[in-house]
């Protein structure tokens, strides 16, 4: 908006550090205690557009303290490098889109799936639409064997709350958890 | 035996691509100030690919190769992250390079998904880059609304207002859910119920993408912003929320 001298009535802020402020505030009652004997690992993709664009660090954390809280501090892997260092998974700029620029998009993606690969986690939860379709394809198409997943998933995952139609991203393994 | 020696400096005095970005960017993007040491490239994904990487795409721009900078098909594979201008100690804007040389092709000579995601996006009142249109979208999320209150007893209140006046936030929605996975609204719809937010969807500029931004076409992109802008006003909220 600045771009075009645009003053706007209101505030641009993005759900992610809304989740945390609920979930402080206990008004979102997440939980992580069925994760506790599955021990199922998460990771996280920084969304460049969120993180490093537009809010830095702070929603980084924001980002990770939702997490822990849903699926345990003890699953959580970080990648690395991560928050404003992390690396831009291949699905942005219109990449995905990019008619022709299909083989160039899986080349640079294969930084992000070795990032998730040494995390060893079973889930990416990517929180953004463009990461989770192309880490959704890197896993594919290279098999990673991880899941990519939307953070409303797991939120809800862990409130209990998660219909069965909901599942489309999740593996075997938690097809079944809180239905 | 000898080569011709390469001449550098240009004999005429009309200005190259870099200096022409460097006109527009605020403290010309610092395009000019690159030390070569190569923290961009090192931590850029997009190295190698096509022959290119960012610090060889600056020398190369600095050095006035104007065509084979703006020709390379390097400048749709670099995502414009950010990344190289985080790692630099210099704070070089690279990507506006990029940004500046995606716009100097032919605006139908530029990736055809991008541009038609751009296209749709102008043609749709929702701005939705799938072609969505915003009656479209409204059904599908009563559809779906209906489905959720009928099939789960926990959730036979579950609310969803659309063009709700005085909403305090505006949440957008990637046009990729209506279309093509509806039932991922669900849990979105379902945390904002549990912490009783007071939000709206809008038909008009509902869709969270804006490809005419990737596709460096600044008046459609503008056109898309004050078009979202405005729904936002309209309705009266407070927060144009994002759900990513």
């Amino acid at each position: 908006m600045r771009k075009f001298n645009i003053t706007p009535s209101f505030e641009v802020k993005s759900i992610i550090q809304l989740y945390a402020k609920w979930i402080r505030e206990g008004r979102l009652p997440v939980s992580s205690d069925w994760n506790k004997d599955l021990k199922v690992k998460f990771t996280v993709q920084d969304p460049c557009q969120l993180v490093r664009k537009s809010f830095g660090d702070p929603v980084a954390d924001d980002l990770r303290f939702v997490i822990k809280a849903c699926v345990g501090e003890e699953n959580f892997v970080d990648m690395y490098p991560n928050k404003s260092n992390n690396f831009c998974c291949g699905g942005g700029g219109g990449f995905l889109q990019a008619t022709g620029f299909q083989e160039q998009r899986r080349q640079y993606g294969k930084v992000k799936l070795n990032q998730i690969l040494e995390t060893g986690a079973q889930y990416c939860i990517t929180p953004c639409h463009n990461c989770h379709s192309q880490i959704h394809d890197l896993s594919e198409y290279y098999e990673g064997g991880f899941h990519a997943v939307h953070l409303w998933t797991i939120i809800c995952l862990s409130m209990g709350v998660l219909g069965e139609n909901e599942r489309e991203y999740l593996g075997d393994d938690l097809r079944e958890i809180g239905l | 035996m000898s080569q011709n020696a390469l001449k550098i400096g240009r004999g005429d005095k009309k200005s190259t691509f870099m200096e022409k970005v460097m006109e527009i960017l605020p403290e010309g993007g610092n395009l000019n100030l690159c030390l070569t040491c190569g923290a961009c490239s090192s931590g850029c994904p997009a190295s190698g690919i096509e022959g290119m990487d960012p610090r060889k795409f600056l020398r190369m721009a600095a050095l006035g190769l104007d065509e084979e900078v703006t020709k390379s098909g390097w400048v749709w594979c670099c995502t414009q992250c950010r990344r190289c201008v985080h790692a630099c100690p210099m704070n070089i804007d690279i990507p506006r390079l990029v940004y500046y040389a995606r716009q100097s092709w032919p605006r139908e000579e530029r990736p055809k998904g991008i541009r038609g995601s751009c296209d749709m996006a102008l043609k749709t009142e929702g701005n939705s880059a799938m072609g969505a249109n915003s009656e479209d979208f409204k059904f599908v999320v009563e559809d779906v609304l209906e489905e959720v209150r009928e099939t789960q007893p926990k959730f036979k209140d579950l609310q969803v207002s659309i063009n709700r006046k005085g909403a305090k936030y505006f949440l957008n929605q990637n046009s990729r859910e209506p279309v093509t996975e509806p039932d991922e609204m669900v849990p979105l719809w379902k945390i904002l119920h549990t912490v009783g937010a007071d939000w709206t969807y809008s038909t008009q500029g509902w869709a969270a993408e804006n490809y005419c931004m990737f596709l460096s076409d600044d008046e459609a992109w503008e056109k898309i912003v004050r078009n979202k802008v405005e729904a936002v006003e309209k309705l009266g909220c407070k927060v144009w929320l994002n759900t990513e």
